[in-house]
């Protein structure tokens, strides 16, 4: 007779169940998508076989145009074509001046600190903009992988600040999807080249791209990727070098007026015959206009591309010295980005690190490469991956004292996640109250680093000068986001905070682009927020199901499991309801009451880890 | 976290002492990372989240101050309960604070001289020497950590300090010179 399996609840553990996740570049010119299927990451094409979606967006008559389509218009249309948004993310309305020459767009005053351009569809933000291309790009992998994304990784540059990371978090969220990393455009890099080649080692990845630079030094180490230094300028690409070419042609030509239309024209003229010169010595050009004819020679062009190579070979160097260690202890040096493609780029950063570049993986699609390895990874489907990243921060982070001067609290290339906290007192009697103001940059002054937020500590209780200890602690998360906490230590007050981001947008302005984003979709905000907790509360009651088959009965007695069990069917029936609000506090309860067993969980993996090593600790020291 | 409030050296399961084994400190944050980073609980619930993100923190910190000779050092004070503050600490050796005002002179004189690049390398290795000696003999007062040994690590990590931050300083003019050089 045959005997029936007998199954506990929470035993009977399902199948791991495949989870679909991407990796997604979001690139100034071009943006891609790539998956992980049956093991092999790669990009993934539209309908006509195009991998690359250019990043631009059309408000047309007929509806929003995104990628080839949108650039089609982008000459007839100028105002109302919107390319290279990446430039603008988490920039302020007065960085606008900064760039402002080059761009055609209007723009619209509004109090928020973020610029809206106008458009014949209305008023959009940068976050917007390209939440449109990341729409495009989820449903492309959506229908390829037959089914909805788990999440995603988004790539950044290194150099981002923490403004630029949040906008294009921000834009994720809009465009509906889960955000599994933010990830850094060189180390995804990193991991397409290193887990490629197996390469124990130094490397330096040189990414110039459409519109960022970055430079990043990285030791890899039996799938550790460990970066040691970062670099770069976040408003420096291959864009400069065609509007480079742009104001050659004007000044050759004797152009006196240039309007938008005819700055686009320039300017993509001036890209194809950057293109032309990476195979010819030489390119001809005419001007209808003026009736001007040229001739741009490799000798010409280099004068105009020189400064900013250099550019970034300072940049280098910086790098370098920031890793401890010199060009000849670089084992490779990578090329990412379309502009790497520029035969004068390869030639003097080789020339720098004194060893010919690689640049056998396209270097348009590695990172995109990169990332769906990383995506595929957090969704859980390798759980025996040995790979681990760790990244840091591009620049210092700093405080605000007295005579406009800024205080370090985490300097740049410190490893992510970090956790620093300085303590600060008050200087009159009595003082209630006390402004802090969050910087990012590698300036003494306030006036010359980035502003990222500033707020107010107040309900400090009454006491003299310098008595008060105010305890400010910066915490930077595994995405590279900042945030910031106050309090007064003596009486452990708990006074009020209210963060004002310099440059990003408020929640309550998510919140407003959310509905209007519905409204295209004709799907009720209500019906979001209820499937958002939904998968929220699956996603968790998956977990500690896991978890609990894992080592429940290890970690836990008869009486806890019978209380977090209880805990676990509630949620699930919460979760089968359609209240929103009870799920959520489904959810809060659920962790509360697994509180203790989820230390006790991280408490014993660090213990075995540990235990792990004492054993081979005495392995090493026989055989020494 | 229970484990979290354990100190760096036990953290890292090494004894509590100056001298350390670089390479088994650099093993054993990787295998502590591997478990703890935050990207092994992306799928986690949020409370295991933040515990793996304080948790991988903590980790950083004590890497960071295991690896560094100089923040080793107060970290070994304050362990030994000697109150320490290196925002306010200054050594009060007049030898000491005299010749670092020569140095720094000679630091700032090195952008004129004929080989500057070449200088300020000499300049740092210098410095460097100074520094590894305080390291050696910070050594030997942490072997047996008395009141009088504590004492003087306590006045060689006030020296330390003024040199690391010369030799950073010393660090910026070269890379100032460089950058010129370049562009």
């Amino acid at each position: 007779m045959a005997l029936l399996q007998i199954s506990e609840p929470g035993e009977a553990q399902a199948p791991h169940e495949h989870r679909l996740a991407a990796g997604i570049d979001l690139g100034t010119t071009n943006s891609l998508v790539a998956t992980v299927r049956s093991g092999q990451p790669d990009t993934l094409a539209d309908n006509h076989g195009e991998h690359l979606l250019p990043s631009v967006v059309a408000y047309a008559e007929s509806g929003i145009l995104v990628g080839a389509e949108a650039q089609q218009q982008h000459t007839l249309d100028p105002h109302n074509t919107i390319g290279s948004i990446k430039r603008l993310m988490g920039r302020g309305v007065d960085d606008l001046r900064s760039l402002g020459d080059e761009l055609s767009w209007k723009f619209v005053a509004t109090d928020s600190a973020v610029p809206r351009i106008q458009t014949r569809r209305g008023n959009v933000t940068p976050v917007e903009v390209s939440a449109e291309i990341l729409r495009v790009l989820q449903r492309r992998a959506e229908e390829s992988l037959g089914g909805a994304l788990s999440g995603v990784v988004v790539t950044v540059p290194a150099y981002f600040d923490d403004a630029q990371r949040q906008a294009t978090k921000d834009a994720a969220s809009l465009a509906g999807l889960n955000v599994f990393r933010l990830l850094n455009e060189p180390t995804a890099a990193a991991i397409a080249y290193g887990l490629d080649r197996d390469a124990d080692g130094i490397h330096a990845i040189y990414d110039l791209g459409g519109g960022t630079f970055d430079i990043s030094i990285l030791r890899l180490n039996r799938g550790v990727f460990e970066v040691m230094a970062t670099g770069g300028d976040s408003a420096l690409g291959g864009d400069d070098i065609d509007h480079a070419i742009a104001q050659w042609i004007i000044q050759q030509a004797g152009i006196e007026e240039v309007d938008a239309v005819l700055e686009r024209q320039l300017l993509q003229t001036a890209r194809s015959m950057k293109e032309s010169l990476t195979q010819n010595d030489s390119v001809s050009i005419s001007i209808s206009s003026t009736g001007w004819q040229g001739e741009l020679d490799r000798a010409a062009f280099h004068q105009l591309v020189d400064p900013l190579i250099r550019k970034t070979i300072v940049a280098c160097r910086r790098a370098l010295r920031d890793a401890g260690v010199s060009a000849d202890d670089i084992e490779d040096v990578v090329m990412v980005g379309g502009s790497t493609r520029v035969p004068r780029v390869r030639e003097l950063v080789g020339e720098f690190f004194g060893r010919e570049p690689l640049v056998d993986i396209d270097p348009d699609r590695v990172v995109a490469i990169g990332a769906a390895i990383q995506a595929d990874m957090l969704a859980g489907n390798k759980p025996d991956e040995e790979m681990l990243l760790l990244d840091v921060t591009p620049l210092s982070l700093g405080i605000e004292t007295m005579g406009g001067l800024v205080e370090t609290i985490i300097p740049r290339n410190t490893t992510i996640p970090v956790a620093r906290a300085q303590e600060f007192t008050t200087f009159k009697d009595g003082q209630s109250a006390m402004a802090v103001h969050v910087v990012q940059g590698e300036r003494d002054l306030v006036t010359d680093c980035r502003s990222l937020a500033r707020f107010e500590l107040r309900g400090i209780p009454p006491m003299v000068a310098g008595a008060a200890r105010i305890r400010v602690s910066y915490q930077i998360d595994a995405d590279g986001l900042l945030s910031v906490e106050a309090e007064e230590q003596t009486q452990h007050v708990n006074a009020s905070i209210e963060v004002k981001p310099s440059y990003g947008l408020a929640d309550n302005e998510i919140a407003d682009m959310l509905r209007a984003s519905m409204e295209h979709a004709e799907e009720d905000v209500k019906l979001r927020l209820l499937r958002e907790q939904q998968v929220e509360a699956r996603r968790v009651i998956e977990a500690l199901t896991a978890a609990l088959a894992k080592d429940g009965e290890q970690l836990l007695n008869d009486e806890e499991r019978k209380v977090i069990d209880a805990a676990l069917l509630q949620l699930q029936q919460l979760a089968d309801g359609d209240d929103a609000a009870a799920i959520e506090q489904g959810i809060k309860s659920l962790e509360q009451r697994c509180d203790f067993y989820v230390e006790r969980r991280m408490n014993s993996s660090i213990h075995d880890a540990m235990a792990g090593h004492n054993i081979h600790e005495f392995e090493t020291l026989e055989e020494s | 976290m229970l484990d979290l409030s354990k100190n760096y050296f036990e953290l890292f399961g090494m004894p509590v002492g100056y001298v350390i084994d670089i390479q088994k400190v650099q093993k054993r944050y990787r295998d502590l990372q591997r478990v703890v980073h935050p990207d092994r609980y992306v799928n986690a619930t949020e409370q295991e989240q933040r515990l793996a993100l304080q948790g991988a923190a903590y980790i950083n910190e004590a890497f960071e101050t295991l690896k560094d000779p100089l923040r080793r050092a107060q970290y070994l004070l304050t362990l030994h309960d000697v109150d320490f503050d290196p925002e306010t600490e200054t050594t009060t050796d007049t030898g000491f604070l005299m010749e670092q005002l020569e140095l720094r002179e000679e630091l700032s004189e090195i952008p004129r001289q004929a080989e500057p690049l070449e200088a300020a390398t000499r300049f740092m290795e210098r410095v460097s020497t100074m520094f590894n000696r305080l390291i050696s003999s910070i050594a030997i007062d942490f072997e047996m950590p008395d009141a009088k040994q504590l004492e003087e690590a306590r006045e060689k990590v006030r020296k330390m300090q003024f040199l690391k931050k010369l030799h950073a300083e010393a660090e910026a003019a070269e890379a100032r010179l460089e950058e010129e050089a370049m562009l």
